[in-house]
C-alpha cells in the first residue's frame, strides 16, 4: 500500500471539499473491505483517503413517506437486521445473506457495496481495469472463466462485483449523491456505466461526490427475490445472480423487472427477460423462457460459456422463488 | 548510513514507537522524517478536517481494555499495528485481504477482519483480540470445546475461528448446523478441522447456556 | 537371539495408547498463546520484503537498487538474481530489502528497478501436443509386462478407454514460509523457522553461510501448516540470514500471501489416456496408459500407473515429463499418490461401469493385485466403508434415474502408503522429584506429535499424560528426522518407547531393594511402581523416584533401534463419496464422505481420526475447487490469493464418517504413519461419485460447474 494522508471530515460538505476533481488523487473509505485490499494490490493509489465514518447522518435505515432510506454508511449487518427490510424487501435481505462472512457484513457498508471495484484478476494484478496490451484484450486472449457474457463487446470484460446492486435496481432504487454543486438523486441503474477508455471508472459517481443514501420505493405488492449461483457455500464470488421484482395480478405477472449480476461490466437490466414473463402465469416453463430470453444475446468469451447456462437458471429460479414455492 | 541513522534517532517524536515497545536498543523509527511531508495535499482550511499523515501520527487504540498510544502511518492496518507494534500476535495474518478470517477480532463486540481495517479507523472503538478471552490462563468455553473436539491441527486458523465462534454464539445461543453454514462461513482452515469445529460450537453453546464459566 | 524387551504393551495393558486423548498443545493453540514463526518479534528486529519477477521466463538485464537504498528506514538491499540470471517462473526472487518497518520495506521494494528480457514460456500442459511443439516434453519413459495388446484384441475381454486429468495445485499453508534470523555471535546464528525439519535446517544454513552446523540453532515450536512444502530453508532463508548478519539486527522474512501461493509449492499435475481390460467376471487383465504431467521447470519423477492394483498381468505404462514455467514442485501430502489414484481409479470405475459391475465388488475382487498382501485389508475396508456409507441403499448403476435436476451418486476409491519411521532420538529424563521430560528435535505439524510422545512415555511409565513434559521444536535436542512421508509417528513412538522402557527398568532396579521385589517382577501402572500381582508392595511414582537419591535417570532411545521393530509400513484405505449434482448448474455438493483407514497400532485415537477428517476435507478441496490457474497471456498465476485459489469451507464438506481399523490383524503390525494415506482417495472417490450420478465422466479435476456442464452436454443423462 502506498502512503496516504487520512482525512476524517465531520460533515458531508467537508467531505466533498476534501475530494479531488480527478480520479486517482483521492478515494473515499467507507467500510474499507474493498478499498484497503485494492490499495494493498496497488490497484488504486490515492494520496488522500477521506473517511465518511465521522459523518453521523450517513448511518441508519429509516422509512420516510413510504420510501426506505438506507444511509450509505449503514453496515450490511444493520441493513439486514432492519425490520422494514426484512418485512418488505426480502430480496435485499437474501442478497446480504449470500455475502460472507459475518465479518464482512459487520464492516462493509451499503454505499461501499454498491461502489466496490471489480475483482477481475487482470485488474487486481495491475494490468488496468480494461486489461489491454498491444491493443488487445488480455481477458479475451487469456483466462476469462469468471468474466462477462453480456455487455462485453467493448474493451470492458470484467463483471460488476456487487451482489446488492442488482436487487436494488430491480426494486427501482435511487441513490443520493452529494457534490460541490449540491445533491443529485439518480436511479441506481444510472450509477453504473461501462468504461470504454483507460482511466474511466465503471460508475458515474464524480471524483468529488459522495454517495450518501440509497432510496428504495415503496414495495407493497411487489414480490422480490434473488437467486445466486456460486461454487462454494461461503466466501466465494457469485458466478451469476438474478434479482427479480414482480407485480402480480391474479396469478399473472403484470410487471417485471429482472436484473442480472456478475455477468456484465454493470448490473445488467434485462428487459428481454421481463418481457418474456410479463402477461404470463409463473410456471417452470414461463420462468425458464424468461431465463432463455435473458441470455439470448449473450456473447460468451472463450472460457465462460457455462455462465450463459447458469444465468438462464438463476433467472428461472429467482422468478420461481419470488412466486413462492 | 550510520550518520543518517543517528539523525533520525534525534528527530524521533514522542509516543510509543514499536521500537520502544520491543524493548529495542534505541534505534529509531524513521517515519518521523516523513511526518514533515504530512500536509502535502492539505491547505490550512483543510487542516481542520482532521487530515493526518501520510507520515506517522499519534494513534490511540483501546485494545483488550487497555489504552495504547502509538505512532503510525495512516496506511497501517489494525492487524499490523497489533502484531508488529504491540506484539499482540494471537490474530494471524494469512490472506491479508479479508477472505480467510485468521485475523478475526472484535470491534465494539462485532467480529471483523483486522487485516482490512486501518488502525487509525479503530480509534475510539473497543478492540478485542483472542488474548482477552484467556486472561489469567482460564480458557473460554469455546477454547475448551476446541480442545475437547480436536477442532485444530496446525492451529494457525484457530484463534480466528475461536473469535468468530465466540461472536457467533452471542448471536446464536442455540445454533443449528444451518446457522453454522450461514454465519460461520467467514473463516477458512487448510488442515481440515471443520468437523471438530462444528462439534465444538455445539458443545460450547451448551456449556455457555448452562452458565459454564465464561469471561466473555 | 537375545530376549527383546522392546515391544508394545498387550491390549489389556495399554492404559493410554489407543484411547482418545486431547492434544496437549491444544490450549496453547486455541487461546492464541502459541507462538509461530510469524509471531516472533525480537528487539530491534527488521523486516524483509522481496522483489519478485513478474515474468514466467526471462533474463535479468539490469538491477538498480540505488533509489531503494536511500529510502527511509532501509537498512540493506541484496540482489539475489542479478544481470544475466535466467528466471524460470513468475514470482521468483530477485532482490531482498530489509527496513525498520514492513511498510518501509515494501516501499523500497517498489523503488527497485529491474529490467528483463522476456523469453518464451509454457505454463499450461493439459494439451500434450502443445508442450511437445514447444519442445518442453521429455522423451517418454515406459514400463511393460506381458502383452497388453494381445489382451485388448481378445474378443472375450471388456475394454474401456478414457482420458483423465488432475491439475497442478498448491499447498497454501496458512502460515507462509520464512524465518526470523538472529546472529548471536560472529559465527553463530539462530533461526526461528516455519519448518518441517528443525534437525536438518542448521546444516542447510551452515552450508550456505559457511559456518559450522553446530553453530546454528533452529527453533520451530509451532508451524502453521507444511504439507510437504517446508523441508528447505530456501533461497529466502539464505538471504535473510545474510542480511541479518550484514545489518547486525534480527531480520524477519516470511512470504507475502501472493508470493507464498505463487512459488512455495506446486503439486505436479497428471493427465492420462488410459485403456484397461477385464474378463466378463471383472478380473483385470490388461492396462495401457499414456501419462504426462508437470511439476515445474525441472523434469518430474513421473507417475506410476496403474496405482494400487499394480500386478495386472499385462500392462504398458508410459510417462512424459513436461517442463513448465509455473514454479517449482514440492512434495504435497502423499506425493504423486492422489494423482495416481485419480487416474487409475477413474479408469477402473469406468471399466466397472462397462462391466455392469458394482465397483465395490469390482475392487474387492481385484484387491489381491495390490502388493504387500494388502488384499485382505482392502476387502475388509471396502466392506466397512460400504456399510457406513449405506452403499447398498444408495448406490445405483451409472446415471441416477430419479426425475428432477438433482442427481445423486456414490463412488469409491482405494489407496496405499508406506510409512515406517524416520531416524529419531529421544532423550528421556526422570528426575528424583518425579518429573519426566522427553526431548527430541522433532516438530508437530498439527498431527499431534507432542501428544503421541507424551502418550507413549506416560503409558510406559504408568503415568498420566500430564506426568510427562515433551520438549520438541528445537535443533538443540537430539536429532529427529524431518516430518515427511508419514514417518514421524513411527520414528518418535519407537525412540520414545525404547527410551521409556530403559528408564522404567532403571527405576525398577533402583526401587527393587526397597520393595524387596526383583526388578523384573515390578510393574509401572496407575502412577505407582508395584510388584506384579501384589499391590501391597508398592510405591507412588514420587516415592519411587525419591529412591534415586541425587541421581537422575537419563536414557536415550533410538529409531531404528534394537529388535524387534516397533513400527512397520504399508497401509491400505478405502473411501466412499456420496454427492449430489445439480444438472442445471453443474454444481457438485458433498452429501457424505466415508473413510475406512488402517494404520497399525494407533497411539491416540482422537488425533488419528482428526488426520482422516482433515484429509477428507483437503480432498474435497482439490476435488471440487483447487487449481493453480496459469495465464497463457502473462505467464502468471491468476489466483495467487485466497479469493480465487479456493479452499473448501465449513459449509462445503457434508457429513464425514471415519472408521479406524483396529484390533487383531491391525494392532500387531506396530505403529504406521497416517498423515498422507487418507488424502489420496477423495479426488477419485468424488469423481467416481459424480460419474455415478450423471452417467458421464467429468474428465478432470476440479469438478467445477463449467466442466460438469460440458460433461453433461457430451453424454450425461441430464
Amino acid at each position: 500500500m502506498e502512503r496516504f494522508e487520512y482525512a476524517s471530515p465531520k460533515s458531508r460538505k467537508e467531505a466533498v471539499g476534501l475530494l479531488g476533481s480527478e480520479w486517482g488523487h483521492t478515494e473515499v473509505i467507507a467500510g474499507g473491505t474493498d478499498l484497503v485490499g485494492a490499495m494493498k494490490d496497488y490497484a488504486v493509489t490515492p494520496k488522500r483517503v477521506v473517511s465518511l465514518k465521522h459523518i453521523s447522518d450517513l448511518r441508519g435505515v429509516r422509512v420516510r413517506s413510504g420510501e426506505l432510506h438506507i444511509g450509505s454508511m449503514t453496515t450490511l449487518r444493520e441493513v439486514m437486521d432492519d425490520h422494514a427490510v426484512k418485512q418488505n424487501y426480502p430480496a435485499v435481505y437474501e442478497a446480504i445473506e449470500e455475502i460472507h462472512g459475518e465479518q464482512i457484513r459487520n464492516m462493509a457498508t451499503a454505499g461501499g457495496s454498491l461502489l466496490q471495484r471489480p475483482r477481475c484478476w487482470y485488474y487486481r494484478l495491475g494490468y488496468g481495469l480494461l486489461a489491454e496490451r498491444d491493443g488487445k484484450s488480455m481477458v479475451s486472449e487469456g483466462d476469462n472463466r469468471y468474466h462477462a457474457i453480456l455487455g462485453n463487446s467493448g474493451p470492458a470484460k470484467f463483471v460488476s462485483p456487487s451482489t446488492l446492486a442488482p436487487v436494488l435496481i430491480a426494486l427501482n432504487a435511487e441513490v443520493a449523491l452529494d457534490g460541490p454543486g449540491g445533491v443529485r438523486r439518480i436511479a441506481l441503474e444510472k450509477l453504473y456505466t461501462t468504461p470504454t477508455e483507460p482511466g474511466q471508472r465503471e460508475h458515474t459517481l464524480r471524483p468529488n461526490e459522495i454517495l450518501t443514501e440509497v432510496i428504495v420505493p415503496h414495495a407493497a405488492g411487489v414480490r422480490s427475490a434473488m437467486y445466486e449461483l456460486r461454487q462454494k457455500e461461503e466466501l466465494d464470488w457469485p458466478l451469476s445472480t438474478a434479482a427479480v421484482a414482480l407485480e402480480l395480478s391474479g396469478g399473472t405477472v403484470r410487471h417485471a423487472r429482472i436484473v442480472l449480476g456478475h455477468v456484465a461490466p454493470v448490473p445488467w437490466v434485462s428487459p428481454e427477460a421481463s418481457q418474456a414473463i410479463e402477461g404470463k402465469t409463473i410456471s417452470e416453463e414461463t420462468a425458464d423462457a424468461a431465463g432463455q430470453a435473458a441470455v439470448r444475446n449473450a456473447t460468451p468469451l472463450s472460457m465462460n460459456g457455462y455462465k450463459v447456462q447458469l444465468t438462464r437458471v438463476a433467472v428461472k429460479r429467482a422468478i420461481l422463488k419470488a412466486r413462492g414455492a | 548510513m550510520k550518520d543518517k541513522k543517528k539523525k533520525v534517532h534525534n528527530q524521533e517524536t514522542g509516543g510509543v514507537s514499536r521500537r520502544d515497545f520491543l524493548r529495542g536498543t534505541g534505534v529509531a523509527v524513521s517515519g518521523a522524517i516523513l511526518a514533515g511531508e504530512g500536509t502535502a495535499l492539505a491547505s490550512p482550511q483543510e487542516a481542520s478536517a482532521g487530515i493526518r499523515g501520510p507520515g506517522e501520527v499519534p494513534v490511540t487504540l483501546r485494545v483488550n481494555g487497555e489504552t495504547k498510544r502509538l505512532n503510525l502511518e495512516p496506511r497501517v492496518t489494525l492487524l499490523d499495528a497489533l502484531r508488529d507494534r504491540l506484539d499482540i500476535t494471537g490474530s494471524k495474518r494469512v490472506c491479508d485481504r479479508g477472505t480467510c478470517g485468521a485475523c478475526t477480532m472484535l470491534i465494539d463486540d462485532k467480529p471483523v477482519y483486522g487485516c482490512t481495517v486501518l488502525a487509525i479507523e479503530a480509534e475510539g472503538h473497543d478492540v478485542t483480540t483472542i488474548e482477552h478471552f484467556s486472561k489469567g490462563g482460564q480458557l473460554h468455553p469455546v477454547m475448551s470445546a476446541f480442545v475437547d473436539h480436536d477442532a485444530q491441527q496446525c492451529g494457525f486458523c484457530t484463534p480466528g475461528f475461536v473469535m468468530a465462534c465466540i461472536a457467533f454464539l452471542k448471536a446464536h445461543p442455540n445454533p443449528t448446523q444451518e446457522d453454522i453454514k450461514k454465519d460461520l462461513g467467514g473463516n477458512l482452515c487448510r488442515c481440515g478441522t471443520y468437523a471438530g469445529i462444528r462439534e465444538a460450537v455445539m458443545q460450547a453453546a451448551k456449556t455457555m447456556s448452562t452458565g459454564g464459566s465464561s469471561n466473555a | 537371539m537375545p530376549e527383546c524387551k522392546y515391544d508394545w504393551p498387550a491390549a489389556d495393558d495399554r492404559h493410554l495408547i489407543g484411547t482418545r486423548i486431547s492434544r496437549i498443545d491444544g490450549p496453547a493453540k486455541s487461546s492464541g498463546r502459541a507462538k509461530y514463526t510469524l509471531d516472533i518479534n525480537l528487539p530491534g528486529m527488521l523486516f524483509g520484503k522481496m522483489v519478485t519477477c513478474p515474468y514466467a521466463h526471462a533474463k535479468v538485464t539490469s538491477v538498480d537498487t540505488s533509489a531503494a537504498e536511500k529510502m527511509p528506514g532501509v537498512r540493506a538491499v541484496q540482489v539475489i538474481q542479478g544481470p544475466g540470471k535466467e528466471i524460470q517462473w513468475a514470482g521468483d526472487e530477485v532482490v531482498e530489502v530489509v527496513a525498520d518497518t514492513e511498510e518501509q520495506a515494501e516501499d523500497a521494494v517498489r523503488a527497485v528497478k529491474v529490467q528483463y528480457e522476456q523469453l518464451p514460456f509454457l505454463v499450461n500442459e493439459a494439451v500434450l501436443s502443445k508442450a511437445q511443439s514447444a519442445n518442453r516434453a521429455a522423451k517418454p519413459s515406459a514400463t511393460t509386462q506381458g502383452d497388453p495388446e494381445k489382451v485388448f484384441n481378445d474378443p472375450d475381454m471388456v475394454v474401456s478407454e478414457g482420458e483423465y486429468g488432475i491439475p497442478v495445485i498448491v499447498h497454501c499453508c496458512l502460515e507462509p514460509h520464512g524465518h526470523v534470523v538472529q546472529w548471536t555471535g560472529p559465527q553463530n546464528m539462530r533461526s526461528y523457522s516455519s519448518s518441517q525439519g528443525v534437525s536438518v535446517y542448521p546444516a542447510q544454513f551452515a552450508e550456505a553461510l559457511n559456518i559450522p552446523a553446530s553453530n546454528v540453532q533452529t527453533i520451530c515450536q509451532y508451524i502453521g501448516g507444511g504439507f510437504g512444502s517446508k523441508f528447505s530453508i530456501d533461497r529466502w532463508g539464505v538471504t535473510t540470514a545474510q542480511l541479518a548478519k550484514q545489518t547486525g539486527k534480527p531480520v524477519k522474512y516470511l512470504l507475502q500471501r501472493s508470493h507464498e501461493v505463487e512459488v512455495a509449492g506446486c503439486r505436479p499435475s497428471g493427465f492420462a489416456r488410459i485403456k484397461v481390460a477385464a474378463k466378463k467376471d471383472g478380473t483385470l487383465t490388461a492396462w495401457e496408459s499414456d501419462c504426462w504431467g508437470t511439476g515445474g521447470p525441472a523434469p518430474s519423477r513421473g507417475l506410476e500407473l496403474p496405482y494400487v492394483l499394480r500386478d495386472i498381468p499385462n500392462y504398458v505404462s508410459r510417462f512424459t515429463s513436461v517442463g513448465a514455467n509455473i514454479g517449482p514442485a514440492r512434495a504435497w501430502r502423499a506425493p504423486n499418490h492422489p494423482q495416481q489414484a485419480l487416474l487409475t481409479m477413474s479408469a477402473l470405475d469406468d471399466l466397472a461401469a462397462k462391466l455392469n459391475m458394482d465397483p465395490v465388488e469390482f475392487f474387492s475382487k481385484n484387491a489381491d493385485l495390490a502388493p504387500q498382501n494388502l488384499g485382505k485389508v482392502y476387502r475388509e475396508e471396502l466392506q466397512k466403508a460400504a456399510e457406513l456409507a449405506e452403499w447398498s441403499k444408495y448406490w445405483h448403476p451409472r446415471g441416477d434415474k430419479t426425475p428432477g435436476h438433482i442427481k445423486r451418486g456414490l463412488g469409491v476409491s482405494i489407496h496405499t502408503w508406506g510409512g515406517r519411521g524416520h531416524a529419531s532420538n529421544c532423550q528421556l529424563t526422570i528426575e528424583p522429584d518425579g518429573s519426566v521430560t522427553a526431548e527430541l528435535a522433532s516438530q508437530d505439524l498439527g498431527t499431534g506429535t507432542r501428544t503421541v510422545i507424551a502418550i507413549v512415555a506416560a503409558d510406559t511409565l504408568g503415568l498420566p499424560v500430564e506426568g510427562v513434559t515433551v520438549r520438541i521444536g528445537d535443533s538443540h535436542y537430539p536429532y529427529d528426522g524431518p516430518s515427511g512421508g508419514s514417518t514421524t509417528v513411527g520414528g518418535v513412538s519407537s525412540s520414545t518407547r525404547r527410551a521409556a522402557v530403559d528408564a522404567r527398568d532403571q527405576l525398577f532396579a533402583a526401587v527393587a531393594p526397597a520393595l524387596s521385589v526383583p526388578a523384573d517382577q515390578l510393574a509401572a501402572a496407575g502412577g505407582r511402581i508395584q510388584a506384579k500381582g501384589d499391590s501391597s508392595k508398592s510405591l507412588t511414582w514420587k516415592q519411587a523416584c525419591q529412591k534415586l537419591g541425587m541421581k537422575r535417570i537419563q536414557t536415550h532411545g533410538k529409531n531404528p533401534g534394537p529388535c524387534p521393530d516397533l513400527i512397520s509400513s504399508g497401509v491400505g484405505g478405502a473411501q466412499i463419496a456420496d454427492v449430489s449434482v445439480d444438472t442445471e448448474t453443474g454444481m457438485v455438493k458433498i452429501n457424505r464422505m466415508t473413510a475406512a483407514q488402517d494404520c497399525g497400532l494407533i497411539i491416540d485415537m482422537k488425533t488419528a481420526e482428526s488426520q482422516v477428517y482433515g484429509a477428507l476435507i483437503m480432498g474435497i478441496g482439490y476435488a471440487l475447487f483447487e487449481e493453480k490457474i496459469m495465464d497463457n497471456v502473462t505467464g502468471r498465476m491468476l489466483n495467487p490469493n485466497m479469493e480465487f485459489y479456493k479452499l473448501a469451507g465449513i459449509g462445503d464438506i457434508g457429513e464425514l464418517k471415519v472408521h479406524m481399523m483396529t484390533g487383531p490383524g491391525y494392532d500387531e503390525r506396530g505403529v504406521i504413519g497416517l498423515g498422507e494415506p487418507p488424502v489420496i482417495s477423495p479426488g477419485a472417490a468424488i469423481s467416481n461419485a459424480v460419474a455415478n450420478a450423471l452417467g458421464a465422466r467429468v474428465p478432470s479435476l476440479p469438478l467445477s460447474p463449467d466442466k460438469v456442464l460440458a460433461a453433461i452436454q457430451k453424454g450425461g443423462m441430464a
